[in-house]
């Protein structure tokens, strides 16, 4: 209605246009003041959780970039904030990019770490900035993966002394001659070079360059019933779409893979853990409490991955949803003592 | 029929390729300097020790406390803007401004700069994206671009005009620009968190990086381009270099400078999904975020909030821009001038009406729009209703039905096309990058260096053989031969398909004004969409590999040369066409005989430009099997150790991006000086054979700076009265722009 008075043709007289239509802007004003909720009467939009906002105070969350870490973080930054007021600011962050933030105070969590020891090496014992806050109850699982089909199909094939049977089957325009083992994320700790070589493997590693070229692979891969080995990981929100199958490499003893250039044996199982900055870790935030305290299992973790992945919650909800039906398992995250 | 005229280069480059694939296959597999993905060479690890030790002292380096203050500054000014449109403040739970607020300054200032068509757009873009559910994203994405846009007119237009008024300085400055723009934003991103933290702050600075080189570029452009006898005659009547600069430089070439500007939001823009790798607030996280779990339809729906966003800037800049080129009061007659912003980024012809508008007696009008803006601001500090945008959700509004649609359109590809895709992708493969990759990097590395500074000297002269042995030296020392030459035999392939694409796009699109309406909203998508977005779809359809790498990098690149070759076919006088038509010519006669020897200009530049872009897409095409040096930039910002190697890698990139760029502008301006001119062409083009020098820009700078010199063609002609004339008309001195009339 206000849109009207801009149309206002030149030629009329200007200080009479602009008195006018002054006029109706205060009418207007007047008018709308009778109805619609003020802003500073919103219930609800205040900001800051349901807690007391008491001694906790802000927690900096990293938050890498995949799915299983947004379901830690958001059930971590939901327990805090709801039980104990804090109030958590997350981050969005690559993983180096986020170690980097306990040096310089940014970050004070990363709530689910991948191994990485040359960061670990880095920062916990030569800098000594950053200190492990023990496991979060997840198992990390890296290796070979085939497409579900193809495992049905032939059985034979999750075991690696047969791979090279059928290296010509896996054959791309980007293997050159051989058999293709398809990597993904560089961020990823991998050793497949060097396995390849090791295992005398008729196949060369070509490199994905993301997750998303991975997932994208595996979908195509079981739709049309196409040869694919490729690097994977668990857990993983996409297991709960394909069933991916694992190939067994030879079994891993603690050492095996000391000499990347040597390594000729499976991938360790990775305990994935809670890296947390000194400061504050030290500091007797109720948050630090709560974060050496997190612990739950690979289904807790894919469940949320589904509700955000899948059922395209947002991590609040999914979070929310979580801790609604685990009320056990969040108690015993803030059990005293 | 080029090369007929000029047997002996032909002969020289057939010869030149006959050596080389001779001595590559005499000495296939020597030499060939192979690159081990896991090994790190001793630069390499210089490199990492230097970032070591910038992270461990950065405090007792002293590198903290000059930085600081700067880092605040900008940190400030983000919160400030942030404050403005999209995070809660001043004690309220909703920004200064309200939806309703910013809506009505965006189409008021729209109104006061553009116009009142570039106002109902803007009012019906932020409604579309904020109906999109993204209202908040919106703001954040802007309020960091306009800090980042801010800061870089600030500084990069006194550097422009340093650069624009003293060809030393002008010289020093290109490579940096050079390098700013070409080296991927993944090798600074890590390194420049550690000086200045994560937050929005790093998020302007990387933007800034990347963004600032237009405005410097286009603002020193528009000085030179301003004609000599205007300046003569000003030094001749006793102009001090002060007055000059500033009664007849900066005058005649605001134009250009508010061009500038809307490259740098271009730029800016483009960046979006970058920053948000490290923590930049924005539309960026929506895409990122949806691609963590490959939910296509919710990434589309962000990057097309983002398209709007980038058309509407784009259109309020240039239609100022033209503003500022003609100005109130100025006689129709002027005003019209046929084909002008043709370039404009994204940009569809405005309609002729709005051109030759009279623009005086605004003021009351304006006055009054400024009362009504004050009262949508009241009402959005007042009510909810105003303050917060009806749909919040990406999940609800248009955002629901677009992302539905998205995964669709995804789905529908997947589900149909594969067959035909696989077989594309391995004829191609197999007969065109293998080959082409073969040759380029299993000879050994000698070999291939030196035939390619051979082709450079038949192409381009003794200089360009010169900086190409250089450039390649250096990309030796690096220790990433192998992977650069995998990366150059993909570029051009690439930049072939562009090329293929632009002659006959373009030569479509400038033919017809209908196909012009109907492909160019594709081309402003495709030139503005993060291809984020579509590189889930594209690996869908082509699986990872190199040739996903290059669809990406084509669908990126492929409307710049559209856009620039059709512009060329536009620029081909009408009646010569008319002539050759009524000679009898057919269509193909036409096109083949007239309209493309006459954009000769326009298709060595779509060519260079085309070179350009692909190379900027390099490290994207590294996300989807593209491997080498795009590979090594990603695997480079993902893990510690190979951070000097990922650096190197970027710097390659950088200096294959000059060989390239130095190798077609050297071969353009001895075509174009060989070739001469057209038939048709009038005397004053004779003189100006040297092809504009481009920046070697990945953002549309390039695109824009050509557009200059070619609407400063279009407009000189047809200011001297003989609008059908092409190239600077001698009595180019007649032409008086307004700012000098003004003053």
């Amino acid at each position: 209605m206000t849109d009207s008075t801009t149309r206002v043709r030149p030629g009329h007289s200007g200080l009479r246009t602009v008195l006018s239509v002054s006029t109706a802007a205060a009418l207007v004003i007047a008018v709308a003041a009778c109805g619609g909720d003020k802003v500073d009467s919103e219930p609800g939009a205040s900001s800051g959780g349901a807690g007391a906002a008491g001694d906790c105070g802000t927690v900096k969350l990293a938050v890498n970039p995949w799915v299983g870490y947004e379901a830690d973080a958001a059930v971590f930054a939901y327990v805090a904030e709801q039980n104990l007021g804090c109030t958590v600011e997350k981050k969005d962050l690559k993983e180096e990019v986020a170690w980097q933030g306990f040096e310089t105070g940014e970050v004070d969590l990363v709530i689910e770490n991948w191994g990485h020891d040359d960061l670990v090496k880095k920062y916990i014992t030569e800098r000594k900035v950053a200190v492990d806050l023990g496991s979060t109850g997840n198992k990390g699982i890296i290796g070979w993966y085939v497409p579900p089909w193809l495992a049905a199909e032939h059985p034979e094939i999750l075991d690696w002394k047969n791979l090279n049977k059928f290296a010509d089957k896996f054959k791309t325009t980007e293997s050159g001659g051989k058999g293709q083992l398809l990597d993904g994320d560089p961020s990823y700790v991998t050793n497949d070079t060097a396995l390849v070589k090791n295992l005398k493997l008729n196949f060369s590693v070509v490199q994905g360059g993301s997750e998303a070229a991975l997932i994208q692979s595996f979908r195509t891969a079981q739709k049309q019933k196409k040869w694919l080995l490729a690097y994977f990981y668990e857990p993983q929100w996409f297991f709960d779409e394909l069933e991916l199958k694992r190939v067994t490499l030879p079994e891993y003893t603690a050492g095996c893979d000391a000499d990347p250039q040597k390594v000729a044996c499976d991938y360790p199982p990775y305990d994935l853990n809670k890296i947390a900055r000194k400061g504050f870790a030290d500091s007797d935030s109720p948050a630090a409490d709560l974060a050496r305290k997190f612990q739950w299992t690979n289904e807790d973790q894919n469940l949320v991955s589904k509700y955000i992945s899948d059922e395209k919650l947002t991590p609040e909800k999914a979070a929310e949803k979580w801790v609604k039906d685990h009320k056990d398992v969040v108690d015993g995250w803030l059990a005293a003592g | 029929m080029f090369l007929r005229r000029r047997p002996r280069t032909a002969t020289l480059l057939v010869g030149v390729l006959g050596l080389w694939i001779l001595a590559r296959t005499a000495l296939a597999g020597r030499w060939t300097l192979p690159s081990d993905p896991s090994s790190v060479t001793a630069p390499q690890q210089w490199l990492n020790d230097l970032r070591d030790t910038l992270e461990a002292d950065r405090d007792s380096l002293g590198i903290g406390l000059l930085i600081e203050p700067f880092r605040q500054g900008i940190d400030q000014l983000v919160t400030a803007l942030r404050s403005l449109l999209s995070q809660p403040a001043l004690g309220l739970p909703i920004p200064v401004l309200g939806w309703l607020g910013v809506l009505a300054l965006a189409v008021w200032s729209a109104w006061a700069l553009g116009g009142v068509r570039v106002a109902g757009l803007t009012a019906a873009g932020l409604l579309f994206v904020g109906w999109q559910g993204l209202w908040t994203e919106s703001m954040d994405t802007l309020a960091v671009t306009f800090a980042a846009v801010g800061v870089c007119l600030l500084v990069g237009v006194p550097l422009g005009i340093w650069a624009g008024t003293s060809e030393r300085f002008a010289r020093l400055v290109t490579p940096v620009l050079d390098l700013m723009q070409i080296m991927p934003a993944f090798v600074y991103l890590a390194p420049l968190t550690l000086l200045f933290l994560i937050g929005p702050a790093s998020a302007v600075i990387v933007t800034m990086i990347y963004a600032m080189p237009p405005a410097i570029r286009i603002t020193a452009h528009g000085l030179r381009e301003v004609p000599k006898d205007m300046v003569e005659a000003a030094v001749s009547m006793g102009a001090t270099r002060g007055q000059l600069l500033r009664t007849v430089l900066l005058p005649a070439a605001r134009r250009t400078i508010v061009l500038g500007a809307n490259q740098t939001i271009m730029a800016a823009l483009s960046m979006v999904c970058v920053a948000s790798l490290i923590d930049a607030p924005g539309l960026g996280k929506n895409v990122l975020k949806a691609l963590e779990s490959m939910d296509v339809g919710t990434a589309c729906n962000a990057g097309l909030a983002l398209v709007v966003l980038g058309v509407l800037l784009d259109r309020v800049t240039t239609a100022a821009a033209e503003r500022e080129r003609f100005g109130p009061g100025t006689p129709r007659r002027s005003r019209s001038v046929p084909g002008f912003r043709r370039w404009s980024f994204p940009g569809f012809p405005l309609p002729e009406r709005l051109r030759t508008r009279h623009l005086s007696g605004r003021g009351v009008p304006l006055l009054c729009g400024a009362v009504v803006v004050a009262v949508c601001i009241q009402l959005s500090r007042t009510f909810v209703w105003a303050a917060q945008f009806p749909t919040r959700d990406p999940g609800e509004g248009a955002g629901r039905a677009i992302s539905a649609a998205g995964d669709a359109a995804t789905l529908w590809t997947q589900e149909n096309l594969p067959g035909l895709t696989t077989d594309w992708q391995q004829f191609t493969t197999t007969w065109a990058i293998d080959p082409l990759q073969s040759l380029l990097s299993s000879g050994p590395w000698w070999v291939t260096m030196a035939a390619l500074a051979l082709l450079a000297l038949v192409l381009a002269g003794p200089r360009t053989a010169g900086t190409v042995v250089g450039c390649l030296g250096c990309i030796v020392l690096t220790g990433l031969w192998q992977d650069s030459m995998v990366t150059l035999a993909s570029t051009l392939v690439a930049t072939a398909a562009v090329l293929f694409l632009g002659l006959v796009l373009g030569v479509w699109v400038g033919r017809s004004r209908r196909a012009d309406r109907v492909v160019r909203p594709l081309l402003d998508a495709g030139q503005v969409m993060p291809p984020f977005v579509y590189l889930v779809p594209c690996v869908a359809l082509f699986g990872a590999g190199r040739f996903t790498a290059i669809v990406a990098a084509v669908v990126f690149s492929a409307p710049v040369a559209i856009k620039i070759v059709a512009d060329g076919i536009r620029g081909v006088p009408e009646e010569v066409v008319q002539a050759a038509t009524a000679a009898g010519s057919t269509p193909w006669q036409l096109i083949r005989r007239v309209q493309l020897p006459m954009s000769a200009r326009a298709l060595l530049l779509a060519c260079n430009q085309g070179l350009i872009y692909v190379l900027s897409m390099v490290v994207v095409g590294g996300l989807v099997g593209g491997g080498a040096l795009g590979f090594d930039v990603v695997s480079g910002f993902s893990q510690g150790e190979y951070f000097g190697k990922g650096l190197l890698a970027g710097l390659d990139i950088v200096l294959l991006g000059i060989v390239l760029d130095r190798i077609t502008h050297g071969a353009g301006n001895r075509w174009h000086s060989r070739i001469g001119p057209p038939a048709v062409q009038m005397p004053g083009e004779r003189g100006e054979t040297r092809i504009e020098r481009l920046p070697a820009g990945a953002d549309g700078s390039g695109e824009k700076t050509g557009a200059n010199s070619r609407e400063e063609l279009a407009s000189s002609s047809s200011d001297s009265g003989s609008a059908q004339r092409r190239g600077p008309a001698p009595e180019r001195s007649v032409r008086t722009p307004m700012g000098t009339r003004n003053s």
